[in-house]
């Protein structure tokens, strides 16, 4: 058929050339839309597990996993579920509460909008402005799951269009890149922060208490149901940690965005042919080795606290050669990064 | 957003009463069509749907008894749904902040305004005539002068314009083309004639309302369009990629085409982004392009990839910091030298201000008949250029019916509106003129044209202007309406958006 001399596309202005600031915008959208549904769930999980036991407990844990004390404990005594809501749904102030993150995504948004659909754009500004808007009244304890739930929908419901309508080229890949990135590094915190929770206390060893806390760890993640299929009986500290940590078929688990991760990567390698990828790749295959060659066991003998710090330490390290590679810096006075600090201050 | 306009201030609210007996016609069928217009006020200016003087077409007839079929309620309803539709499109007035400001744009007023085959015939035309003489007057400027030196237009008044540029002096353009894309601003007399009021050949802005306006019309409105021959809108950015392609350094296949816009904290933001998606083409911030050995470069994943035509959507002081504003931070630095080597073109061109500028307007009909040797097609507003003695004797002698405006860039003492004037003011412009005739000009007060908008007490008159938005390349192709902006309050001849403007679809009929 006449398709085949059409594919591979040839090089078409504009379309195989994606800018640099359009790559970098794609990736921090997907990252701030991958956090914001990260978080949304984390409340409401912590909000339905903490008030069958005491009102205020659990709260701090949101507050370590986003590595928010100190901004936090400036403004407040306590970790209570009114102030830690509040911080992180509607504090301007806060830059990793939703309603900056809405605000990050919507500038992103904008940037993007030559290139993104209709349809996502559509979402995104009504979500976003929805979001800015919240006030105190909107966060009160009758209403945190049916908001958290909301958040929630908005964010599956904008991958879902994204899926559906973003054209298949550099822009979509990093994309993927930007949204696998941030599961990765969200999933090592919540490993991090809850893994003490799980552990039997010397009171209340197999108690009801425990396995509550470790079906709200499993929830946190969305990953309850999956890991019941996978362990019906094996509800264990060390099997929950395990699952969400490789698991190949689970979506949110460390090994699974990872996986993406390195497939992305191969096709701006391969078919893009974008160089500086090789170190990049190379350095995510090092991270899937580990995962893959140690048992969990093994993990949490030698510290797990450290091989999910040193995890996120290499997240980081990737993103960071992602833009050296994608989008350097500009070395004359004339220009500025797109990052999100600029972003923030305009 | 706000859109760049200009002289309507030149119109009294109050013009005089029209003679009995004229557009008895009108009424009639008027009366016939009445339904929704039951109550409209039958103005006492030229209204293309209700008061023409004329026998309109069958298809503005159509129009008209099916309007008039609407139910206000009806149509108030479909008027909330675009709104909604505009709110998710983020294309809407906000009021949450300033920073939400910049999603401002343009009431969309559902009535359409309706241009016959005729009318719009004779717009393209004038128009096409227009684009020609301006494109042949900026070449003659930057080049030989002939205009000047045989005295047709005074020497200072372009040498010495703010918006002349030393830079383009000599420099050849593609196709001598300057002004690829024109917006020119008209209104129309108690009689229905069409007037120009002014140019925009930098970048005009305002077309992206026209194609959004049409779409979110067709939507809506089925029902009052099913049927009839209205002129698409929808291929102006396929015209307008090739015209920026064809307009592209020679020697180039399949140049690459960007928009280079200010950015997202621009008001015009939507429209660059609307127009760099009609294009299929990159929209670009200075900081994204680079010039290296004279050639630019876009800054891509896939390392620096060249560009080869820009629609710039940023005022000349801002290109490039190394000719113009040297703390422009929006700009290319080296862009004007790979411009004046040929290795881009740039669209429009640098410094075609002068051609938009007040006090050269005065002078199109005689630019237009210079180059030309044609009459203008289109006319401008009577305008009276007191720097020649006869125009100054003029408006000395009648200058309570006259609107006075200072030209050039020196302005300052504001205009004068004479039939408002107190005998003080009359007397102080009297001497203003005398010390410094060059500095004005004056015309007569004009009644616009209305058309009848859905306002908050049901559909009233409001008046209207016009602006057609012209693309040349290899040559100049009109697009079929333009944007037809509205003054939204009651007697207001203002139709910017920052003061109770809209905007209406409009329809060029095919027949």
């Amino acid at each position: 058929m006449t398709q085949a001399s059409v594919f591979p596309a040839p090089v078409v202005p504009g379309l195989r050339n994606l800018l640099s600031r359009y790559a970098e915008s794609t990736m921090w959208l997907a990252r701030y839309m991958e956090r914001i549904e990260n978080l949304a769930r984390l409340i409401e999980v912590t909000s339905a597990s903490v008030s069958a036991t005491n009102m205020d407990a659990g709260w701090d844990s949101v507050i370590r996993i986003n590595a928010d004390e100190d901004l936090f404990f400036q403004h407040h005594e306590t970790a209570t579920e009114r102030s830690v809501v509040a911080f992180y749904i509607i504090d301007a102030n806060n830059p990793d509460s939703i309603v900056s993150m809405a605000r990050y995504a919507r500038e992103n948004a904008r940037v993007l909008r030559p290139l993104i659909s209709t349809e996502m754009w559509m979402h995104l500004n009504v979500f976003t402005r929805w979001v800015m808007e919240l006030g105190p009244n909107d966060v009160g304890a009758g209403y945190l799951s049916s908001l958290c739930t909301r958040l929630k929908q908005d964010c599956q419901t904008h991958f879902g269009i994204t899926e559906g309508t973003l054209y298949r080229d550099q822009a979509w890949l990093f994309y993927i890149l930007g949204k696998n990135l941030e599961r990765a590094d969200q999933i090592t915190r919540l490993i991090d922060i809850k893994y003490h929770t799980l552990l039997p206390s010397e009171v209340g060893i197999g108690s009801d208490i425990d396995m509550s806390q470790w079906t709200s760890v499993l929830r946190s993640a969305a990953a309850y149901h999956a890991f019941r299929r996978v362990l019906p009986e094996g509800m264990t500290p060390a099997n929950i940690v395990g699952f969400l940590l490789k698991n190949d078929g689970f979506p949110r688990s460390l090994s699974t965005s990872l996986r993406s991760v390195y497939s992305v990567l191969g096709s701006l390698a391969g078919e893009y042919r974008l160089r500086h990828c090789a170190p990049i790749i190379e350095r995510v295959e090092e991270l899937r080795v580990t995962l893959a060659e140690q048992t969990v066991e093994d993990i949490i003998m030698r510290g797990l606290h450290e091989y999910m710090d040193w995890i996120q330490r290499e997240l980081r390290q990737i993103q960071s050669e992602i833009a050296h590679a994608f989008w350097p810096p500009v070395l004359s006075v004339h220009s500025t990064g797109t990052g999100r600090m600029e972003q923030v201050q305009n | 957003m706000k859109l760049q306009v200009g002289g309507h201030d030149s119109f009294a609210p109050d013009p005089p009463p029209r003679q009995r007996g004229q557009g008895m016609n009108d009424m009639k069928t008027a009366v016939q069509a009445a339904g929704l217009f039951a109550t409209y006020d039958i103005p006492d200016y030229f209204c293309e749907l209700l008061n023409r003087g004329d026998s309109p077409p069958p298809d503005l007839k159509r129009v008209r008894d099916r309007l008039a079929r609407f139910d206000l309620a009806e149509l108030r309803r479909r008027a909330a749904a675009v709104e909604a539709q505009f709110y998710r499109l983020g294309i809407t007035f906000t009021v949450y902040s300033d920073r939400e400001a910049i999603d401002r744009v343009l009431p969309f007023d559902v009535i359409p305004r309706v241009l016959t085959a005729t009318e719009w015939d004779h717009i393209e035309r004038g128009v096409q005539q227009r684009v020609r003489a301006i494109n042949l007057f900026l070449h003659d400027i930057y080049h030989d002068r002939h205009i000047l030196n045989d005295g047709v237009v005074p020497r200072d008044l372009v040498l010495g314009n703010a918006n002349y540029c030393q830079a383009m002096v000599g420099l050849d353009v593609p196709g001598g083309v300057y002004v690829h894309i024109n917006g020119t601003d008209l209104v129309r007399d108690r009689d229905g004639r069409f007037l120009v009021l002014e140019d925009n050949a930098r970048t005009p802005s305002g077309v992206s309302y026209v194609l959004e306006d049409r779409q979110m019309m067709l939507r809506l409105m089925p029902d009052l369009a099913r049927g009839l021959n209205i002129r698409p809108v929808d291929e102006y950015g396929h015209r307008l990629h090739r015209a920026l392609a064809e307009v592209a350094p020679a020697g180039v296949d399949n140049p690459q085409v960007v928009l280079l816009s200010p950015g997202i904290y621009n008001a015009a933001y939507f429209e660059h982004v609307f127009l760099a998606r009609e294009m299929g083409i990159p929209l670009v911030e200075g900081r994204d392009l680079m010039v290296e050995d004279g050639r630019v470069y876009m800054r891509t994943v896939a390392g620096p990839r060249p560009v080869h035509s820009i629609y710039r959507r940023l005022n000349d002081d801002f290109l490039d910091p190394l000719v113009f504003n040297p703390d422009s931070m929006l700009g290319v630095p080296g862009l004007v030298d790979a411009y004046r080597r040929g290795n881009v073109t740039l669209a429009n061109a640098i410094g075609t201000g002068v051609a938009d500028d007040k006090a050269v307007y005065a002078y199109m009909p005689r630019i237009i008949r210079y180059y030309l040797d044609e009459e203008p097609i289109l006319t401008n507003v009577e305008t009276h250029i007191c720097a020649e003695r006869e125009g100054l004797e003029y408006t000395l002698a009648n200058i309570e019916r006259l609107v006075v405006k200072p030209v050039g860039e020196s302005g300052g003492y504001g205009l004068l509106i004479g039939p408002h004037a107190t005998q003080a003011e009359l007397d102080e412009f009297r001497a203003l003129l005398r010390a410094n005739p060059a500095n004005y000009i004056s015309q007569p007060v004009i009644s616009l044209s209305v058309s009848p908008t859905l306002c908050p007490a049901g559909v009233e008159a409001r008046h209207v202007d016009l602006r057609p938005f012209a693309v040349t390349g290899r040559d100049t192709w009109v697009l079929p309406g333009g944007l037809s902006r509205v003054a939204l309050r009651k007697g207001s001849l203002v139709v910017n958006s920052s003061q109770g403007g809209g905007s209406k679809d409009t329809w060029v009929l095919a027949s």
